[in-house]
């Protein structure tokens, strides 16, 4: 009988004994989760996101967890939702619904700034590819730059589930992405103000005068969804999901799918897929090399997406005789509507008479379909190159 | 095909595809805008 108790009691610190014998990485990653809930909790840092994700990672680095064991709550929710790429979609759906491309299609020469602000994503698969990654994770990382996570997890989880890259990556590469898009209003500046005179910050924009019909802005999605289908068939499923969210908003026949879309499903989506990518963050798998150098990538991309943005607007500027401000380019990134936001702020703080929302707008709804297109011709480029 | 190669091809066709396949946008939201103008009586038109 005493034996019994024993062994009871024994079994109530296996936990602890297994802390004290291994437990190493599990409590640093708890301390990660920890400094993940400040952030969210304190800071106001991308919380829908990185709470449940940092909910997740508790959950799995406490010792003998098996929420991502075979059967488990995280596993279970990985398999739904993320191992075939569900909830990224989902949240597409909601993202199309809760964007506005009226700014876009009342000034469509902005959404070139969409293109430039990508280029971080190609220059970080150079360097990535340079530091050794294989040619998946390379592209994995790569997407950092599209400064969206939804994407970052659809390509990455693509090829961990080919076995191409560790599943562990993919919850580095989803939290790497969701902070840096969270930190892009103390990223970007600087940038904006290294790379630019102070004459060309100054530069009045006036207010775009092109209206747009709603025959218009239904076509849109449908069109958009076309084109990306016929040239970039492999990325059909993340502009597709994109579109319908918003097609079903602008068509203003189905308000309670699009509302749906826009709460509920995107609401729930980011629950699931925020505690799912948390389950894949377990310490010894997470804790390696690679996931730092991740990190420094992320920051390399977002960092050359403005700058590409940024170039293009300096070239622009003289292109146009003095009237396009370069700023604008810096919105040219998918994190929406912060970056426009940002280039509105940094604008008038050295012209109180500037507005350059409507135009940073165009540009920042430009970055969503340019990030977009930019990762579905990456993947269509990777099965026209045999490695997919 | 070595890394360096690859890097270099999609950093050209990538790149280059997105910017080409955005301005192919940019082209197609001219030709809605002159299909379907904003008329006086639209209800909807948005600014």
């Amino acid at each position: 009988m005493s034996g019994a108790i024993l062994s009871g009691l024994g079994a109530l610190f296996e936990g602890v004994r297994f802390l004290l014998a291994h437990g190493g990485p599990n409590v640093i990653m708890i301390a990660v989760a920890c400094a993940m809930f400040w952030l969210a909790i304190a800071k106001g840092v991308e919380p829908l996101l990185l709470l449940p994700i940092a909910f997740g990672c508790l959950l799995v680095n406490l010792p003998l967890s098996e929420v991502m064991a075979e059967g488990g709550v995280l596993k279970t929710l990985y398999d739904f939702g993320i191992g075939n790429e569900l909830f990224p979609l989902l949240i597409f759906v909601g993202i199309g619904s809760m964007t506005d491309f009226t700014p876009l299609l009342a000034n469509p020469r902005l959404l070139l700034f969409g293109a430039a602000g990508q280029l971080g994503i190609f220059v970080t698969l150079l360097l990535a590819l340079a530091l050794g990654f294989s040619k998946e994770a390379a592209v994995s990382v790569a997407a950092i730059g599209a400064c969206d996570g939804p994407t970052v997890i659809y390509v990455s989880n693509m090829f961990a589930g080919m076995d191409k890259i560790p599943t562990a990556m993919v919850g580095a590469l989803a939290v790497a992405a969701y902070s840096y898009m969270a930190l892009v209003p103390v990223i970007q500046p600087p940038i904006m103000r290294l790379l630019t005179t102070r004459k060309e910050r100054e530069v009045k924009m006036p207010s775009p005068k092109g209206k747009v019909s709603k025959a218009a802005l239904i076509a849109f999605p449908l069109v958009v969804t076309v084109i990306t289908g016929i040239v970039a068939p492999k990325g059909l499923p993340l502009m597709g999901m994109i579109m319908l969210g918003n097609f079903m908003k602008v068509s203003g026949v189905v308000p309670r799918l699009a509302n749906a879309a826009e709460n509920e499903i995107a609401n729930i989506s980011t629950l699931f897929l925020g505690l799912a990518i948390g389950g894949t963050m377990a310490g010894p798998q997470f804790l390696t090399r690679e996931t730092l150098m991740v990190f420094g990538l992320g920051l390399v991309a977002i960092t050359i997406d403005t700058v590409g943005g940024i170039l293009l607007g300096k070239a622009w500027y003289l292109l146009s005789g003095g009237k396009v401000n370069p700023l604008v380019g810096a919105a040219g990134i998918s994190a929406y509507p912060m970056a426009a936001r940002l280039v509105q702020n940094e604008g008038q703080r050295w012209n109180k008479h500037n507005y350059l929302l409507m135009h940073a707008m165009a540009a920042n709804t430009g970055g969503q379909i340019g990030s977009v297109m930019a990762a579905a011709i990456m993947l269509s480029l990777l099965k026209g190159l045999g490695i997919i | 095909m070595n890394n360096t190669v690859f890097g270099l091809t999609m950093l050209v066709v990538g790149m280059g595809g997105t910017l080409a396949t955005l301005f192919l946008i940019t082209l197609v939201i001219r030709a809605l805008a002159a299909f379907f103008p904003v008329r006086p009586d639209d209800p909807e038109e948005k600014k």
